[in-house]
């Protein structure tokens, strides 16, 4: 009896039924939180609703519908491009840098060293530190006369730019405050991959007599590809939607240089109450997004490693 | 060899020091402001130390709003949110990474989809539907979202697929059922990753602000964020009481933080990485 | 084996029982539709209407205003409304400025805004355009001022009533103006003789300026007023951006960063706040609100005072107001008009807010805020009445937050000296007209 039933668990249509109960809630979930808001975001999309008269009032729909519009003057105006390559600018600088410092992080607090659950409630905290408090702070960093960061570089022999307030330094300023807050969050994250490690990979490699970095370059690094994917991924998808330090620190200026797409999405619906543009403009993102992640998704077998 | 350790010990602490320092600025500034008068506050060069140190900010705080039941609610909150993230997300994971159902990568490329929906346009809908089940001005409105968490089950998917699946197969020839399986073998397999998303998932409920705000309008129901959001005023915001209240507000958080890395120690012991 | 089943036994009721919630008042709501608009937040109301006896009346009023000081000013206030008008509840809640206007448009939106609420000029347009607001009748508002009412009036309607109420002046540094050997300003002063005195004092140091005044939107409709210009035409139907007198008003405000220099560019102003170079005593001269003044008296070590705005051909000054408008889903609308007026317009409601130094009541009869004159500094606080004789409106429309964005950009552009002032008004112009439907 026992053995009939692993051997059901392998067949498709019993695996429906032993699946099921585990993916109930979260299904549950889906359709409530999620599939729902998002197909009347999407039937909204093709009105002109201002984001103010009563929503699913009757005949709300034959009122404002309006057709694939707003799509179209999406797309063909200058501003949609202009923040989709902001954006795009700063998903090509913060990724890698991220990476880079949370994967230094994870490194860092994996070792057996003193002090070291110090250093692991510290990193963290500037995941903690609220936006307003770190803005204020970095923007009195990144002041470009009187600023910290400036009179750093200038023993350096280096003018600082004007962060900030110079169009072309506005948004590698940003991300350079977004890795500062994100990489305790991601690095927590690899150095729980890190830490999960099947511990005899190490043993062998003991025995063999290699070096702390060697294991961290042959073994670590190797298995610890799912964390990293997922870092990937979920970055890139925050990157997408890219808000809150925007708006608290720039506004979207120097001149539009730091606009992004949510900051446009938040400002046209909440701002200029135009909450159907506002709807096609997030659907345009989510489309974008999907793309993206799909690719990634499917490239993962080059690279990540599933221990099965 | 011990020169070389010497060495290496050197550098590692200069770089975790260094980094150490760049994090913990802005969290300095915060503890310095708080007890600042409101006057000192902006003053530029940045004043470190408050000349005259005071707790008035502080006493604002536990004064201005009727802070244990805010607390008590906030913690509550974030409890069951966590909890229900957890079980719910742990169960889903599960299912997509060590049983086989027809059509699973679809519906995992469904759930992962969700998570790239920008949450401004479907917070009006959300309202609408909140609304029709008459969840308005309950917790169950903050806390039902719980149940589904595409970010914690994508993680916990990754985490799970590296499970070995000759320990699962163990298990089940040993005569375990499938549920036994999953909280007997997989789940403490996963103690990590848990640990690691009840710390985010947690400080995610505790500082989430908009949505409780748009469904809890009861002042008996406030949380904590919403209290401190009502010091953010048109024309000035009282900084110093801000600070104290974030930094007050931080404290579960970073407890929660201590107590779950206990659970990386513990790891790091089974997994046995040295130096 | 036993513990699994129970255990997706128990999943399984969860789960269907939470679909069952989700179905079940939605199916009543499209069932009588007119009923279901706004569940929640009748009930309670509702309920105790339904009591025979004389209970009080309970409406919600949401508001920005108090918070960051004042919610327990306001909390006066409603006890001493509730104190004179036994039959009615006031119930507050109060929210933080930033998101305010995000969560209430949200609860509109659903159907389920509290019976009223605060809102600011530039959101109250948008509102009252849309046909959200109720007409506010039936209520004496006469005491109130003229200017500020009329801000809240739409196709002669009054949809809101000025609630509080803050003018701008001019504040200088005397001690900066002694150095520099310039007199002190007078309420007569032009834009011109403001130039001069900046001038002087720009000279007093490297880090030493004579003005600060923001190159933003909000600042510009005004200027352009005090040369003469506007930014819509007589009857709001056609954009009057880049008319020669809103030019000349730009050229002015810019070349101050640029030309002359009395005022510092976003490098020399090195992020800090223009309130802090003003108290740091590096600022000669500043145009802001009277909300200042307590913050001034508290951090500034140097002796100050205040002027009327300088105008150029003609004076203009600013006002904020923000008003209160009733909910047209109220089920007590009386009462609510009862309490907005009383909060608006009352001499007790007045004293209360004068006497915890919150803003300004919209009051017409200024004796009322005698005991205002009284707290120096500034010495020269009558400025702020004198100025009352000076209101410019901004120009309200529907997409105002949109204008107010695109023209705000242009300026901000302008001011770094990447476009020409003629540039940025053409600018603002086109795209106002292309996004913004008028009339």
């Amino acid at each position: 009896m026992k053995k009939s039933k692993t051997e059901k668990l392998r067949k498709q249509g019993s695996g429906l039924l032993v699946a099921s109960p585990f993916l109930l809630p979260s299904l549950i979930g889906l359709m409530i939180f999620s599939l729902m808001p998002l197909i009347i975001s999407g039937l909204i999309s093709l009105t002109d609703w201002n984001g103010l008269d009563q929503l699913m009032q009757p005949g709300f729909f034959k009122e404002h519908f309006i057709g694939f519009e707003n799509y179209k003057t999406i797309l063909t105006t200058p501003e949609f491009w202009k923040t989709l390559g902001n954006t795009a600018e700063y998903i090509v600088l913060y990724i890698p840098f991220m990476l880079a410092a949370s994967l230094l992080v994870a490194y860092l607090l994996s070792r057996p060293r003193k002090a070291i659950g110090v250093f692991r409630v510290v990193y963290y905290i500037p995941v903690l530190t609220s936006w307003v408090a770190a803005s204020l702070i970095w923007k009195s960093v990144l002041a470009p006369q009187y600023g910290a960061l400036n009179g750093i570089l200038e023993i350096f022999g280096i003018e600082g730019p004007g962060w900030l307030l110079d169009e072309k330094w506005a948004m590698p300023a940003i991300v350079l405050v977004s890795v500062w807050k994100d990489m305790g969050f991601f690095g927590l994250i690899l150095l729980s991959g890190i830490v999960g490690i099947n511990k005899t990979y190490y043993e062998a490699a003991d025995i063999d007599g290699a070096n702390g970095w060697t294991k961290f370059i042959k073994i670590t690094l190797p298995l610890l590809t799912p964390s990293i994917f997922y870092v990937v991924i979920v970055a890139m998808i925050n990157s997408f939607q890219l808000f809150p330090q925007i708006m608290i620190m720039t506004g979207g200026g120097p001149n539009g240089a730091t606009q992004v797409m949510v900051e446009r999405i938040y400002q046209y619906g909440f701002r200029y109450f135009r909450m159907g543009y506002a709807a096609a403009f997030s659907w345009i993102l989510f489309a974008i997004i999907m793309v993206f992640t799909a690719i990634q998704m499917n490239g993962q077998e080059r690279w990540v490693h599933y221990d099965d | 060899m011990t020169t070389k350790r010497k060495i290496g010990t050197v550098i590692f602490y200069v770089i975790a020091i260094t980094l150490a320092v760049i994090a913990l600025i802005p969290f300095l500034w915060m503890i310095s402001t708080s007890f600042k008068s409101r006057g000192a506050l902006m003053s530029i060069p940045i004043q470190w130390i408050p000349e005259e140190p005071t707790w008035n900010a502080y006493i604002k705080v536990f004064s201005k709003f009727p802070f244990a039941k805010t607390i008590g609610n906030s913690l509550f909150i974030s409890v069951s949110y966590t909890v229900i993230t957890l079980l719910s997300s742990a169960m889903a994971a599960f299912a997509f990474a060590k049983l086989r159902f027809p059509g699973s990568q679809l519906v995992l490329g469904g759930y992962l989809a969700t998570m790239m929906i920008p949450t401004q346009v479907t917070m009006i809908p959300l309202f609408v539907i909140m609304n029709r089940m008459g969840l308005t001005d309950t917790y169950a409105s903050v806390i039902l979202p719980s149940i589904f968490r595409p970010f914690a089950i994508f993680m916990l998917v990754q985490q799970m697929r590296t499970i070995p699946n000759d320990f699962l197969d163990a298990a089940k020839i040993d005569g375990a059922g499938v549920f036994q399986v999953f909280f007997k073998v997989a789940l403490p397999l996963c103690i990590p990753s848990l640990a690691t998303l009840s710390i985010t998932t947690f400080m995610e409920s505790w500082n989430d602000y908009l949505w409780p705000l748009l469904m809890l309008s009861d002042k008996n129901k406030m949380t904590l964020p919403i209290a401190l959001s009502t010091l953010n005023g048109q024309y000035a915001t009282e900084y110093n009481v801000l600070m104290a209240g974030s930094l007050i507000s931080m404290i579960p958080i970073i407890v929660i933080y201590i107590i779950a890395q206990k659970q990386f120690k513990d790891g790091m012991m089974a997994g046995g990485i040295k130096g | 084996m036993k513990k699994s089943k129970l255990f997706s036994l128990i999943t399984l009721v969860l789960a269907m029982l939470m679909v069952f919630v989700a179905c079940a008042p939605a199916a009543n709501n499209e069932a009588d539709p007119t009923e279901g608009k706004s569940d929640a937040q009748v009930q309670t109301p509702a309920d105790k209407e339904d009591e025979p006896a004389a209970e009080p009346v309970t409406i919600t009023y949401c508001n920005f205003n108090s918070s960051g000081g004042n919610e327990e000013t306001l909390a006066k206030m409603v006890a001493a409304f509730e104190a004179a008008h036994p039959n009615i509840k006031v119930e507050v809640e109060t929210i933080g400025y930033d998101d305010y206007f995000t969560q209430m448009q949200t609860r509109v939106a659903g159907g389920t805004a509290p019976d009223c609420y605060e809102l600011n000029i530039e959101n109250f347009a948008a509102y009252a355009n849309k046909g959200l607001l109720a007409e506010i009748s039936g209520v004496d508002v006469s005491a109130l001022n003229e200017t500020a009412l009329n801000a809240f009036n739409v196709g002669g309607k009054q949809y809101g009533l000025p609630e509080s109420f803050s003018n701008v002046i001019l504040i200088y540094n005397k001690d900066l103006f002694d150095q520099a050997g310039v007199a002190y300003p007078t309420d007569d002063w032009t834009q011109a003789d403001l130039q001069v005195a900046a001038e002087k004092i720009r000279a007093l140091g490297d880090d030493i300026f004579g003005i600060w005044q923001p190159i933003t939107y909000n600042e510009f409709f005004k200027v352009v007023a005090q040369y003469g210009g506007a930014l819509l035409n007589e009857d709001k139907t056609q954009f009057t951006i880049n008319s020669p007198e809103n030019l000349a008003a730009a050229q002015a405000l810019v070349d101050r960063v640029l030309v002359s220099n009395v005022q510092p560019n976003a490098v020399q102003q090195g992020g800090m706040g223009d309130w802090d170079m003003f108290m740091s005593g590096r600022l000669g001269m500043i145009p802001t609100g009277i909300w200042a003044f307590q913050t001034f008296t508290d951090n500034c070590d140097f002796e100050w005072d205040i002027v009327v705005e300088p105008g150029s051909t003609q004076k203009a000054t600013h006002f904020f107001s923000n008003c209160v408008v009733m909910n047209p889903e109220t089920k007590h609308p009386e009462e609510v008009a009862t309490w907005l007026a009383w909060l608006a317009s009352s001499t007790d409601s007045a004293d209360i807010r004068l006497a915890a130094g919150w803003d300004l009541p919209a009051l017409k009869d200024l004796n009322a805020l005698s005991a205002y004159l009284d707290i120096t500094p500034p010495a020269n606080r009558e400025a702020v009445f004198k100025s009352l004789d000076y209101l410019v409106m901004p120009p309200v429309i529907e997409d105002y937050a949109l204008m107010s964005d695109i023209i705000g950009q242009k300026l901000a552009a302008a001011a770094e000296g990447t476009i020409t002032v003629q540039e940025a008004l053409d600018q603002a112009q086109a795209e106002c007209e292309a996004q913004i439907k008028l009339g």
